[in-house]
């Protein structure tokens, strides 16, 4: 890995110019949470690993709501830390509050959602990503792509520098030609007036790749100084704090937790809004692109959900070393002038001073249906993609598409198998499949309900599904394995003696019972089939458990789980086992479906447009009908038993 | 969707009110489930314990004991059978209603309905077809699906479709409120809701219930190849309609136009059952009922699955009149037999020779001579439309009686489902587990009117709740 200065022709053919050249086996463009993770997991597989950012000040960014997780996303950090990834560690090392939502619920539904240090989170990765080794931090912006063959072999920079690489991960975030929006003003910047990337938009269409145009928004951020806290109702974070990372010691997470703040919009707001619509640039029609659904702006809100007479905001802090509040449920894109108005009719914000306008953002992203469930390009052998720059949104969704397209250029430039995480196995299996196969048109975002086995992809088992995984690939030590393998044997052991422990109805069961509102026992039961009760807990059973053996709260939680809803999880497994007989009938890409006589023209369209992986992504493309699968498994069958024959 | 290591079964012969229908089981389990269904005389006797291709006498029962039928038992064990799979044919005796019980009560015992095609498919994957065939066979799951596809809705009635979205549309709103209350904990509660969910689940349980009981008593279904008779005013369509029923069901007069609304009828021969529409006659009219009439004619058409074309062969002319000409261009590419009627009055030389030259206008359709009125030529004409329907050995009609099982088998999936809803309400199970058991609902609603769920769910929540910061 040495630098080499170089000649090359410059346009005009006429005069020679030196750059440098250097040579790696994985380049990453952008050091955001996709970019950071793609990096991080390329590098300790021991990869010669580059990541370009537009600011090396700027790595692991949060430019928009000042925390990780929160539902569904929860789930994904924990994924991407059982998978060996940094958001979780990252988190537990910054985090200024945290909570635990949904505890009410179901266990497929809590989620941990940390607020933020957010300048400390950026600069602990950063600190992690510069003490990685084989991994190289560098400015500059990369203007193109270099291919020979259909395949990667590098990227040019702005200054003309070259970049060989086996592998490349594109993770450029909202930077692709981006446009910032506040009112009548625009400003062509990324966010926080970065500088934009405005070349390789140009240089991946001449190669080939379909682009487009979305937009997503943030809400002023305001001067603590200016608040009226007595105003508003106080939100603490929970108690004892529960880590993200799997590997962080729960006790090392116990500090004190500063507070959010809850406060609501009301008529007035509303009416300003109403008034200032002509200069919105969303009802304007100056903003084209596509904004999430479920994120809207508070015109949005005001104007969709009329029938409201009031919204919540949040507001929260964005470290503790500034004076800045972010203001959760009402990012905007109105000018200046109606963003003071329409903040200072919120009760407690009267007076309220704006450090940062609200505004919104445009951007050049890829329509994803161009990548495979590895997230490498269907048409480009080695380049990958991670991140908003595939069309999602928030950190965490890209963080986890950032490990998986990491991991796959790795096991690429080391002709290793790559890895695909299906429907059944993650969420973030389900965000990637969701992207690569249905046809989408605003940003995505994870929600628990697009996990059709949820009940099995809980948070607290993420490390249970997936550390196994993240072993076989090389990000998990053999420490960390060997721990994981003995919390699964205390568990199903656990299980086992719940199970086969049997009490009677005595009268301190009995008396057990009256006292927890739960029907007596006429006859011998067995702890787990009082544990199915669902008055009844682990916790509670202690009393009339006198055997119960010492075992670590991670492991009672998973016994306790798997025993309460063991009817809802033995169907979701069979569930996923029908599903899986369609996943595992693989589809080649160089399939030309049109010459499949008997499928609809419509369906022949649709699947050479997807060129699916397997039988069941294309059962879930639209437009791909049960009767077209039937017909493509009698083809696939049909077209194996002539391979054997040859 | 249809995998070959299920156990499917279906009605495989014809499905008539008199005579014996065929049902067959096949898959790895096919014995097991007959078993749960077979009855010997003496009681004892395993259908599982007996050797290959022998035929044993016996009842089927319901699951209460009840006798539903005497029939006969085929027992068949892979690998010499149509399906190279383990095969059970019951030969039941007790018409429709009966064979239908039956089917259904090997259901409950664990086979599942049929998909469209599938007894081919299965005889495919399992090599008992040649490898040569594959793309006959392809064309064949092809036309079975895409008719099944296409009768699946139109079978039932549109009040009842209509109900079936109806379901859907509660159960796919109570989950959106619950999901979005589960995603945005801190703008919504569920809990204020758990009570007015539960009761509008409770509604819609009843009236699914209600449905499913009804599902066979003929208000719900309309079975049958849709086969619509077409024509000019007073070209004897209500006549050929009262011939194929066997009495007056239509009004017949001279008065051209007397027909002024559909008139549906089924009938059936050949193990093939057909659902007749008797139309108003085709012509430009200032009368507004007759006006509606003529367009709901037009539309029965472009929904059918076959078309009678009557011309009145006693308005002998140089040409045919225009409309006959429009009306019979536009069915290009149907299947239609163009029918020569009233030829008892025409004369019959005159009948051969206006057939000759209709045949030569209209090459792509068959044309036959009939009377309605005598029933002259009319059993020629019954073998004719079986004939469409019989050759390349696709078993439509068999389909069309699939597809209501299949249809009825959801309602009753969909049922269960929302009985664990409401038994789960009850114990105070999480709304995230309610959820699972609502969506199963919605999806075995959803393919009874042949709509899969996408992404309603998400749309639905991003429509009817405001969230996110």
């Amino acid at each position: 890995m040495s630098v080499r200065p170089a000649l090359r022709p410059d346009q005009d053919g006429a005069e020679y110019m030196p750059f440098v050249e250097e040579t790696y086996d994985v380049v990453v463009a952008g050091a955001g949470h996709a970019g950071c993770e793609a990096a991080l997991a390329c590098a300790r597989l021991g990869l010669e690993t580059i990541v370009f950012t537009v600011s090396v000040d700027s790595i692991a960014m949060m430019p928009c709501n000042p925390n990780i997780g929160g539902t569904s996303k929860g789930h994904l950090v924990r994924e991407i830390d059982a998978l060996g990834g940094e958001m979780g560690v990252n988190i537990d090392k910054t985090f200024i509050q945290s909570k635990m939502l949904n505890t009410s619920k179901g266990p497929s539904v809590h989620s941990l959602r940390a607020q933020a240090d957010k300048r400390d989170y950026s600069q602990q990765m950063r600190h992690t990503l510069e003490n990685t080794d084989h991994l190289t931090v560098r400015q500059g912006e990369v203007a193109e792509i270099i291919t020979e063959d259909g395949k990667i072999t590098g990227c040019r920079m702005v200054t003309g520098a070259v970049y060989h690489c086996r592998c490349m991960v594109i993770a450029a975030g909202v930077y692709l030609n981006a446009k910032c929006i506040t009112g009548e003003v625009n400003t062509y910047t990324g966010p926080n007036g970065l500088m934009a990337a405005t070349h390789l938009t140009k240089s991946l269409m001449e190669h080939g790749i379909e682009m487009r145009r979305f937009k997503t928004g943030t809400p002023a951020r305001v001067d603590r100084r200016s608040i009226d806290f007595t105003k508003l109702i106080e939100q603490k974070g929970d108690e004892p704090v529960i880590p993200f990372s799997f590997t962080t010691d729960p006790a090392s997470v116990q500090k004190p937790q500063v507070s959010c703040w809850l406060t609501y919009t009301n008529e007035k707001t509303h009416q300003i809004i109403r008034d200032n619509l002509d200069r919105s640039p969303l009802y304007s029609g100056k903003i084209k692109a596509k904004g999430p659904r479920y994120c809207p702006s508070i015109e949005d809100k005001v104007v969709r959900f009329a029938d409201r007479d009031r919204h919540q905001v949040f507001i929260e802090p964005e470290g503790l070393y500034t004076n800045e509040m972010y203001l959760d449920g009402m990012s905007s894109s109105m000018p200046e002038d109606v963003q003071y108005a329409m903040y200072r009719t919120v009760p407690g914000l009267e007076h309220v001073r704006i450090v940062r306008d609200a505004y919104a953002i445009e951007y050049d992203c890829i329509n994803p249906k161009q990548l495979k469930p590895t997230l490498e390009f269907k048409s480009i052998s080695g380049l990958f993609s991670a991140g908003q720059f595939n069309g999602s949104s928030g950190y965490e969704e890209a963080a986890a598409q950032g490990i998986l397209a990491g991991i796959n250029a790795a096991m690429k430039a080391l002709g290793r198998e790559e890895l695909v995480l299906d429907r059944s196995q993650a969420y973030i299996g389900v965000l990637v499949d969701d992207l690569v196969t249905k046809e989408s048109v605003e940003p995505y975002r994870m929600m628990t309900s697009r996990a059709e086995y949820r009940l099995l992809l809980r948070q607290d088992n993420a490390d249970l599904r997936l550390t196994e995984i993240g072993h076989r690939i090389g990000l998990i030590s053999e420490e960390r394995y060997q721990k994981y393998l003995d919390k699964k044997k205390n568990i199903e052991e656990e299980i086992e003696r719940l199970k086969s422990y049997t009490v009677g109805g005595t009268n301190q069961v009995q008396e057990f019972l009256d006292r927890n509102g739960s029907t007596r026992l006429l006859s011998g039961c067995t702890l787990a089939e009082l544990l199915k009760r669902p008055e009844l807990t682990y916790e509670k059973l202690e009393e009339i458990d006198p055997e119960r053996p010492a075992l670590p709260a991670d492991v009672c939680e998973q016994a306790e789980i798997e025993i309460k809803y063991e009817g809802y999880i033995a169907r979701q497994k069979r569930q996923v086992e029908e599903f899986r007989k369609l996943e595992n009938k693989k589809l080649s890409t160089e399939i030309d479906y049109s010459s499949i006589k008997s499928l609809r023209l419509e369906a022949a369209q649709k699947l050479n447009d997807y060129k699916p992986s397997s039988i069941g992504q294309a059962s879930r493309i639209q437009g791909v009908s049960p009767s077209d699968i039937s017909v493509l498994l009698v083809w696939l069958k049909n077209r194996q038993s002539r391979k054997g024959k040859d | 969707m249809a995998d070959y290591e299920r156990t499917i079964a279906a009605v495989s012969s014809g499905l008539t009110e008199s005579g014996i229908s065929v049902i067959r089981i096949s898959g790895p389990r096919a014995l097991e489930v007959a078993d749960r269904v077979y009855r010997s005389p003496g009681g004892r006797k395993k259908l599982s314990e007996q050797k290959t291709h022998t035929i044993h006498y016996g009842h089927a029962v319901a699951a209460d004991g009840s006798v539903l039928d005497e029939v006969l038992a085929s027992v068949m064990r892979a690998p010499k059978t149509y399906t190279r799979e383990d095969t059970v044919e019951l030969n039941c005796h007790g018409g429709v209603l009966v064979t239908r019980k039956v089917l259904e009560a090997l259901f409950r015992a664990g086979a599942e309905p049929a998909e469209p095609g599938e007894f081919t498919k299965m005889a495919y994957l399992n090599g008992r077809i040649d490898l040569s065939q594959a793309e006959a066979v392809m064309d064949v799951i092809r036309a079975q699906n895409d008719f099944a596809l296409s009768s699946s809705e139109s079978q039932l009635s549109g009040s009842i479709s209509r109900k079936v979205r109806h379901f859907r549309d509660i159960i796919l709103d109570v989950t959106a409120q619950i999901e979005a209350a589960l995603d945005d904990p801190e703008h919504y509660s569920v809990d204020s809701f758990r009570e007015s969910a539960q009761q509008s689940i409770r509604e819609v349980r009843a009236e699914m219930a209600q449905l499913s009981e009804s599902f066979y008593d003929g208000k719900v279904l309309k079975e049958g190849i849709r086969t619509v008779i077409l024509g000019r005013p007073n070209a004897g369509k209500s006549s050929l309609l009262n011939t194929f029923y066997g009495g007056d069901r239509a009004i017949v007069t001279e008065v051209p136009g007397t027909t002024r609304d559909l008139l549906e009828e089924s009938v059936r021969w050949s193990g093939l059952s057909f659902l007749l529409t008797d139309t108003a006659g085709l012509r430009e009219t200032e009368d507004k009922v007759e006006k509606i009439g003529v367009d709901r004619a037009r539309n029965a058409a472009r929904q059918a699955d076959l078309i009678l074309y009557l011309i009145d062969s006693t308005e002998s002319r140089e040409d045919f009149s225009s409309e006959d000409r429009d009306a019979l261009a536009s069915l290009s590419g149907r299947k239609c037999i163009v029918l020569l009627n009233k030829t008892d009055l025409a004369g019959e030389a005159c009948a051969v020779e206006e057939e000759k030259r209709l045949r030569e206008i209209f090459p792509d359709f068959p044309v036959l001579s009939i009377s309605a009125r005598e029933g002259l030529g009319i059993e020629k004409l019954k073998k004719r439309m079986a004939e469409l329907f019989l050759n390349g050995k696709i078993a439509y009609n068999n389909e069309v009686i699939l597809t209501n099982e299949r249809q009825k088998m959801c309602l009753d999936d969909a049922l269960q489902s929302i009985d664990l809803v409401l038994d789960n309400f009850d114990a105070g199970i999480p709304e995230d587990l309610l959820t699972v058991d609502l969506m199963d609902a919605y999806r075995s609603l959803g393919k009874i009117i042949g709509e899969e769920v996408e992404d309603d769910l998400a749309d639905r929540i991003f429509e009817k709740f405001c969230m996110g910061k």
